[in-house]
């Protein structure tokens, strides 16, 4: 059946009533924005095909990969050192690469322009995307962490308050290395760097092989990258339930207050 | 405040990008509930002069007060109050359509109705599709709605028909038409003349970043001694002879060969002695136009006719 046309717009009567601009200004309420901004942005991270490949796809795979194929020598229970660098790898794909290229190409396609333009204050643009980031991450740590446990990881409860903390913390310096990266560079570079960054701390980085079995130097750099700080801050409280070595709170620390003091300068809307 | 102030006033402003002067001591001033057209060829400072206005682009020397506000010291007091349209628009590259309208119109304490608006400005066809994947003309129906939705003071136009067809730009035209109507003050470039002749109360032609002329479109094209008169012939016959035998004052022009322009007062006997001068040359006088100058004429005889890139 077919439907018939729809009907075109009456023609009777001016297209802007007198009175519909009458100005009435004023900007919204902070929470309002905060909430749309940030609840855009995880709909559009969640709908865009390649970031949840490299936010949800990517870290499943590498989880029963990792703990059920012996490609990398560990101790067993496999799980036990996978999962958290496989929640470490969560954090660094939406808070550092995802972040980064969109951000990259919101600049090009001018939203950040556009939305600072609105009543938008500079400080929730930047808390906005955090948001987002934030709400990314708790569903990615809702779901791997799931399926972790489904594949026989019990990781120490005493522990678990402290991974949270950590996982902010990773989300902040990661977070802060996104924007520096994605609100600096021409987007189709961010794209490039941000991916290779990312394999580059996958692989060498502590995420994928845990620091002890990486050789010496790579094993002393990886200690004060963000990636091996935030993955072996993880396994040890996750495994131990102790409060977490405070030389991994420090790197990511650093990270995030090295990283938001230059992007706080160099960082353009466009 | 008792009297509302101006909604845009710029005095001496200067902005410099390394060597080259963007904008070079230019003045403007906007009424509240006025509508200005900022007219000029590409590169002659209108982008400059609005983003500093929109507090985007601080300016190196003089003083701008966009209604009272200082743009650069209060940008976020400022913006609350304005609606921006930016060239080229800006939206994320993934959103649809509604979604982004609703965003902007969420950053407002008041705004218009997104349903409605998406649907008068022929928006709810691709209320679901990607921004990158909308029409030129649809992204800057887009940009337009963003800019009103939050029932502004003030509104900045960069270029809002450019990219459009004929039927859109018509529709921006009402809707700038309603915006002054009741009571919004609009700041707006375009290279088109047309539209700033419709539009506009006031119209400035800027070129190399500074005003060479204002007025009301009426005022700019005044037909008192302006008129002229274009008609066709054989090309390449003596204007300068032309002119001589007009009285005093005439201009007379072949800008296109064939083509020829006659400036100055037309009257019957003048229209007798262009066409007995040809006949003396063994031309014939066709296509014989008399005309008021244009807006484009106005603007064309004051920034030139090169191309700027």
């Amino acid at each position: 059946m077919t439907t018939p046309p729809a009907t075109p717009p009456a023609t009777a009567g001016p297209t802007f009533p007198p009175g519909t601009f009458s100005p009435r200004p004023g900007g919204g309420s902070p929470g309002r924005m905060l909430a749309a901004q940030a609840g855009t942005e995880m709909r559009l991270a969640l709908r865009n095909g390649e970031q949840v490949l490299l936010t949800l796809l990517i870290p499943v795979v590498l989880l029963v990969g990792l703990s059920t194929v012996d490609v990398v020598p560990l101790p067993e229970p496999r799980i036990a050192a996978v999962a958290p660098g496989v929640l470490a790898l969560a954090v660094m794909s939406t808070a550092f690469t995802g972040q980064a290229i969109a951000l990259g190409f919101d600049r090009r396609y001018g939203v950040v322009r556009r939305l600072a333009a609105t009543a938008l204050p500079r400080w929730l643009l930047v808390a906005g995307r955090l948001a987002a980031v934030l709400g990314v991450v708790a569903l990615q740590m809702v779901l791997l962490g799931g399926l972790a446990a489904g594949l026989g990881w019990r990781p120490e409860p005493a522990g678990l308050g402290w991974a949270l903390l950590l996982v902010v913390l990773g989300c902040a310096a990661f977070g802060a290395l996104g924007i520096l990266l994605g609100g600096t560079l021409r987007a189709e570079i961010v794209l490039a760097v941000a991916n290779l960054v990312w394999f580059l701390l996958l692989v060498g980085g502590g995420i994928a092989i845990p620091l002890d079995r990486l050789p010496g130097p790579l094993a002393a750099a990886g200690a004060v990258l963000p990636s091996g700080a935030l993955a072996e801050g993880l396994r040890e409280t996750l495994t131990t339930g102790a409060v977490p070595d405070p030389g991994p709170v420090l790197v990511l620390l650093g990270w995030t207050v090295v990283a938001a003091a230059v992007a706080v300068r160099a960082v353009r809307l466009r | 405040m008792s009297s509302s102030p101006p909604a845009v006033s710029v005095r001496g402003l200067v902005k410099r990008y390394g060597r080259t002067t963007a904008v070079d001591g230019l003045d403007l001033d906007l009424a509240a509930g006025q509508v200005l057209a900022l007219l000029g060829p590409n590169g002659a400072g209108k982008t400059t002069t609005v983003e500093v206005c929109e507090g985007f682009v601080t300016a190196d020397a003089g003083e701008v007060r966009v209604l009272g506000v200082d743009p650069a010291g209060a940008p976020d007091t400022l913006r609350a109050r304005i609606g921006v349209m930016p060239q080229g628009g800006g939206a994320y590259p993934g959103v649809r359509a509604a979604e982004m309208l609703r965003l902007v119109a969420a950053c407002s304490a008041h705004p218009l109705d997104v349903g409605w608006l998406s649907a008068v400005l022929g928006l709810d066809s691709c209320a679901r599709t990607p921004y990158k994947r909308l029409s030129g003309g649809q992204q800057q129906r887009l940009a337009l709605a963003c800019a009103v939705v939050g029932r502004p003071e003030l509104v900045f136009l960069d270029e809002p028909t450019a990219g459009m067809d004929p039927q859109g730009r018509r529709l921006v035209w009402e809707l700038i038409g309603a915006l002054r109507r009741d009571g919004v003050a609009v700041l707006l470039t375009t290279h088109l003349m047309e539209e700033a002749e419709e539009l506009a109360d006031q119209v400035v032609i800027v070129d190399h970043g500074r005003v060479v002329a204002q007025g009301s479109p009426v005022a700019l094209t005044a037909t008192t001694e302006q008129q002229e008169l274009r008609f066709r012939a054989r090309a390449g016959m003596d204007v300068a002879g032309l002119a001589a035998a007009l009285p005093a004052g005439y201009g007379a022009d072949e800008p296109i060969a064939g083509r020829y322009v006659v400036r100055g007062r037309i009257d019957p006997g003048v229209l007798s002695t262009i066409t007995g001068w040809c006949a003396e040359q063994g031309a014939l006088a066709d296509d014989v136009q008399v005309a008021r100058r244009s807006l484009e004429d106005v603007f064309l005889e004051l920034t030139g006719r090169e191309l700027r890139s």
